[in-house]
């Protein structure tokens, strides 16, 4: 009943607040997500489980009730956690809660509205990381849209309107490629499943998987068309280029806490999402896509550093760098060994709490100077040496700089990727490792024209130092972020516990 | 257990019930003309309504027309099986008795100042007397009495601003289409009949078992087709589908609620009645040399591809949510494309349960039109800019709708899009022709929130115009809608008894 209980906190407190009055609203959302994010560190210090939810694994605080049953079909509510969610959960809790704090200042009107959904948004990611039916997993990774849909759109900056409508149309019609791929996948086992619990379909999967023609189409070709839709669907998610076009406008025009989110939690449910179906359902497609999904992986941190390297507006940059960061997570996927998928699960959360730190301190840049643009500051290390001090670590911790999570993250993905066995996979990682260079560039460069140098500004407005509720989130992230980097076995234990039965279960 | 003890026309008590309402209507408008006495009017109604719908509830609760193999007390047939109580009945009893009494409460602040009171409700008490009739309705001519007695009074409904233009012109071209249907259903009944000297359903079906009808084949299945016209005018599906928009823009918005919610479900229970009892998949394929069921997937198609098309073009909210709703009829058109000889519960279940949870969105989107026509905001997309920040709970109750509508989680009309796709998806597997409407259906969907979100966004996002008055809180139409969306989402954790109820009516008509 725990994972209940911190969805049932978040969408209660959520339906308070809406109701609340303004002046106390960001107040109140704090008090009341600090309840799951207790909660969810209970749970992280209490996990028994082991093994993976889908393959046979004993699920941590599983739950189950029966609730519509569809011709032979049922569906039920199937909640659960191993080591792969678990962290992710306590991510979420945590990196909500630090977004609210992070909210108080910038967000001046309607604060009820914006908190309530914020929680809201807690509510669902916390099902999307929990939920092991696929009806219900579908329904939180729906519910996230909409919260997130308004929050771009009522509270962003001036091209909220396009922004927030490209959000919703880009990843809503990915869904529903996905959706119907899915849902044509479980007809075509047939008598093999007869509910839509992800466990009992990735058994179905892994052992026999699609025996007869659907629709006409033979097994295998039928099998890698689900496959490539489903890849297709969550890839517009995660995002990967050439489906990234949405990310860097409703990463800029959101509210800073909107982007904390976004980056920090949203786009991992597209990764979290591959590895639970594409890579733990298809062991066998995954073989034989591997050459090309390594080339979009390559090319995702290639070309999204390069991106990022042409930029002028901070939270810009910071937007391009997630895409080439998720690039990483894909090769590690796709190596598809212990190294690659456990790195790359463990650099989902890294790169939650990194690329939250950077559009916090972003934002209260922005704050105090009212201005994202490189060209009109420099030596803002002068006039408030904490945010932009920790700015530069946050920097420091993207650029994979060791004993930050970072680190960890993205050297046991290149160590997973060295050792993959799709064709010319040493040649791919080697690639993506010189997107680590793009990187430092362009983080690097920023930092130097913004930060250091003589104090100038071209808006006239008075720096001073940020009050304390914008900066203690700020450490809180930190402080985890080289926790990890200190000690990765805090997560990667579990995660890699998790993660093992795909291996196992697959060809490899 | 007291259901069975009384005599067997109780059966039809929700239905009576109505109608015993339109009485005591017409009573205290006797009495008292022009009465303008609202909460009395409005009340009378709203009790009669609810009370049809909780005795409803109640039948299907305690197994009145549940096949005694299930469980239940069996179905009752009714003069001769003229009417039959099933789960059919009573789930489309339930249907229409809800959207009836959230249009009767949401009208008792539409209608102030109002001359014709007491009228307009015991004409929509009794056009739902006649939806509930529908529902029973065993043979054809029992459904086309009910239809028409559901038609007429509707005409009447439509046109009843009788001092707006667009009321009048909409009465008066609605009544047109309408009277053309029906008569085209009319002759169809008669070609049917012709073929096989029989009204009643089960002895079509039966005589058609026979061979009875072999050598009409060509009679009988234009007969069928004509049928399908009229049910196609009823549930606003093409190639009838015409009058739908000019009808609901000129309506007094609850009565346009009320015609595409509580009215097109009559229509398909008409469908689903008609052509599962009557003229069964297999036999009826032998005799007229096609299965309808091809019909149905075309008429799916292109009903909701036109009604979503032409949505997406509107810049008139209500006419955008007219074209909705027969983008909607299309879905539901689903069920009957759906089915094969061998079985298709669970694409009509889901079609039934999208009736259902469409009856609360659809009824309560309009019903906000209804709120903005009550303030006087204007009918565009543009006069609808910013009213979030005046009337929040509107606006959010709104955006469920509209979310709703478009199929998007966490609210009820997610669920029955996601069970009409997978009912067809598995329909498929036994006929091909039903991944081209899964996939008419996803695509719709996709292109549904295109419109749907414009007006949440001109709702939420846009900026409010300078000068906009203050906005009213009329406490019956704020009733109505938040009840609507607070049931379009409470459905969610409720799907359950839903799912049941609609896969066990539909189970016992198909097979």
């Amino acid at each position: 009943m725990m994972i209940e209980a911190l969805i049932a906190v978040a969408l209660i407190g959520a339906l308070v607040t809406f109701v609340a009055p303004n002046r106390v609203a960001g107040k109140l959302a704090f008090a009341i997500s600090l309840v799951p994010a207790a909660l969810s560190l209970w749970m992280f210090t209490a996990f028994d489980g082991s093994g993976n939810a889908l393959l046979d694994g004993d699920l941590a605080f599983e739950s189950h009730l029966e609730w519509i049953q569809l011709g032979e079909y049922s569906i039920e509510w199937f909640v659960g956690l191993d080591g792969i969610s678990l962290p992710l959960v306590v991510m979420t809790t945590i990196l909500c809660s630090l977004a609210i704090l992070s909210s108080w200042t910038p967000i001046d009107s309607r604060e009820s509205q914006f908190y309530g959904l914020v929680l809201f948004i807690e509510a669902n990611l916390i099902g999307v990381f929990s939920a092991l039916d696929f009806f219900v997993w579908f329904i939180f990774w729906e519910a996230v849209l909409i919260p997130m849909y308004l929050l771009i759109g009522v509270w962003g900056g001036p091209d909220r309107k396009y922004a927030a409508i490209k959000f919703f149309v880009y990843t809503n019609v990915a869904s529903l490629v996905m959706f119907g791929a899915f849902i044509a996948l479980v007809f075509g086992l047939g008598d093999a499943v007869t509910s839509f619990a992800m466990p009992e379909i990735a058994d179905a999967m892994v052992n026999g998987g699609v025996q007869s023609s659907v629709f006409g189409i033979d097994p295998g070709t039928f099998t890698a068309l689900v496959f490539i839709a489903m890849f297709l669907g969550f890839a517009v998610k995660v995002p990967v280029v050439p489906f990234h076009t949405w990310l860097p406008d409703a990463h800029v025009q959101a509210p800073t806490p909107a982007s904390v989110l976004l980056a920090g939690v949203l786009l991992k449910m597209g990764t979290y999402a591959l590895l639970r179906f594409n890579f733990t359902m298809f062991p066998e497609q995954v073989e034989t896509f591997a050459v090309p999904i390594a080339a979009i992986a390559v090319i995702s941190v290639i070309y999204g550093a390069m991106l990022a390297l042409a930029q002028t507006d901070l939270k810009r940059i910071v937007a391009y760098s997630s895409v080439s960061s998720m690039g990483y997570v894909i090769l590690g996927l796709i190596a598809y060994t212990q190294f690659g998928v456990g790195g790359a699960t463990f650099q989902m959360v890294s790169h939650g709490l990194i690329s939250g730190l950077m559009f916090m301190s972003v934002g209260v840049i922005y704050n105090v100077t009212h201005t994202r643009s490189v060209e009109e500051m420099s030596g803002l290390a002068d006039r408030m040496p904490i945010a932009v001090g920790i700015l530069v670590a946050g920097a420091f911790g993207y650029m994979g700089l060791p004993l930050m999570s970072g680190f960890h993250g993205e050297f046991t993905i290149f160590f997973g990727a060295f050792q993959a066995d799709f064709a010319y996979a040493p040649l791919f990682t080697a690639l993506a490792m010189f997107g680590i260079v793009i990187v430092a560039g362009y983080l690097l460069f920023a930092l130097q024209r913004t930060v250091f140098g003589p104090y100038h500004l071209e808006t006239d407005y008075d720096v001073g130092r940020a009050p304390l509720h914008d900066v203690a989130p700020m450490f809180v992230l930190l402080a985890l972020i080289i926790a990890l980097g200190v000690a990765p076995e805090l997560i990667f234990d579990m995660i890699t516990n998790a993660v093992d039965p795909i291996l196992n279960g697959g060809d490899l | 257990m007291a259901a069975y003890q009384l005599p067997q026309w109780a059966a039809l008590a929700p239905a009576l019930l109505l109608a015993l309402t339109g009485l005591v209507l017409f009573l205290i408008d006797s009495i008292s003309p022009r009465s303008t006495d609202r909460t009395l009017l409005a009340g009378t109604a709203a009790v009669g309504a609810l009370a049809s719908l909780a005795v409803a509830v109640w039948f299907t609760a305690a197994g009145v027309g549940t096949p005694t193999v299930d469980g239940g007390e069996g179905v009752i047939e009714i003069f001769d099986g003229q009417f039959v109580v099933d789960q059919l009945a009573l789930y489309f009893m339930i249907v229409v008795t809800i959207v009836t009494a959230l249009i009767v409460v949401a009208s008792y602040d539409y209608l102030a100042g109002h001359t014709y009171q007491a009228e307009y409700y015991s004409l929509v008490v009794l056009a739902a007397t006649g939806m509930a009739t529908v529902a029973a309705a065993n043979s054809l001519v029992t459904i086309f009495i009910a239809l028409e007695l559901t038609s007429l009074p509707s005409y009447a409904l439509v046109a009843i601003l009788k001092d707006n233009r667009g009321s009048v012109e909409a009465g008066l071209k609605y009544f047109l289409i309408g009277a053309l249907s029906s008569a085209i259903f009319v002759y169809g009944i008669s070609l049917v009949y012709g073929a096989t000297g029989v009204l009643q359903l089960d002895s079509i079906a039966e005589v058609i078992a026979d061979g009875g009808a072999d050598g009409f084949g060509g009679l009988l299945g234009l007969g069928i087709l004509m049928l399908l016209g009229g049910i196609a005018f009823k549930t606003a599906s093409v190639p009838f589908h015409f009058w739908a928009p000019e009808a609901y823009e000129g309506a007094p918005a609850p009565i346009s609620a009320f015609l595409s919610s509580a009215s097109k479900a009559a229509g398909f229970v008409i469908a689903f009645r008609v052509f599962n009892v009557a003229f069964p998949l297999g036999e009826i394929g032998n005799v007229i040399g096609f299965d309808w069921t091809v019909a149905f997937v075309v008429l799916a198609i292109v009903t909701m591809t036109v009604g979503n098309f032409a949505a997406a073009t509107q810049e008139n909210v209500k006419r955008m949510l007219a074209y909705s709703s027969i983008g909607h009829a299309g879905y539901a058109l689903i069920g009957l494309a759906g089915l094969s000889a061998d079985g298709g519960e669970l694409v009509m279940g889901a079609a039934l349960m999208h009736l259902l949870v469409y009856g609360f969105m659809n009824t309560g989107a309009f019903l906000f039109v209804a709120l903005a026509e009550h303030w006087g905001v204007g009918r565009t997309f543009e006069d609808y800019n910013g009213l979030s920040s005046q009337a929040p709970v509107a606006c959010g109750a709104m955006a469920v709708f509209l979310f709703s509508l478009a199929g998007i989680p966490p609210f009820g009309g997610f669920f029955s899009k996601y069970f009409l796709f997978t009912g067809a998806l598995q329909a498929a597997t036994a006929n091909t022709a039903m991944l081209a409407v899964a996939a008419a259906l996803v695509v719709n969907s996709a292109l549904s929130l295109y419109y749907y979100s414009r007006l949440v966004k001109a709702l939420w996002i846009e900026d409010p115009p300078a000068t906009r008055d203050r906005l009213g809180q009329p406490t019956g139409l704020y009733a109505a809608i938040v009840v609507a969306a607070v049931m379009t989402i409470v459905i969610l954790p409720g799907f359950g008894p839903v799912a049941e109820a609609a896969t066990g009516a539909a189970e016992a008509l198909v097979n």
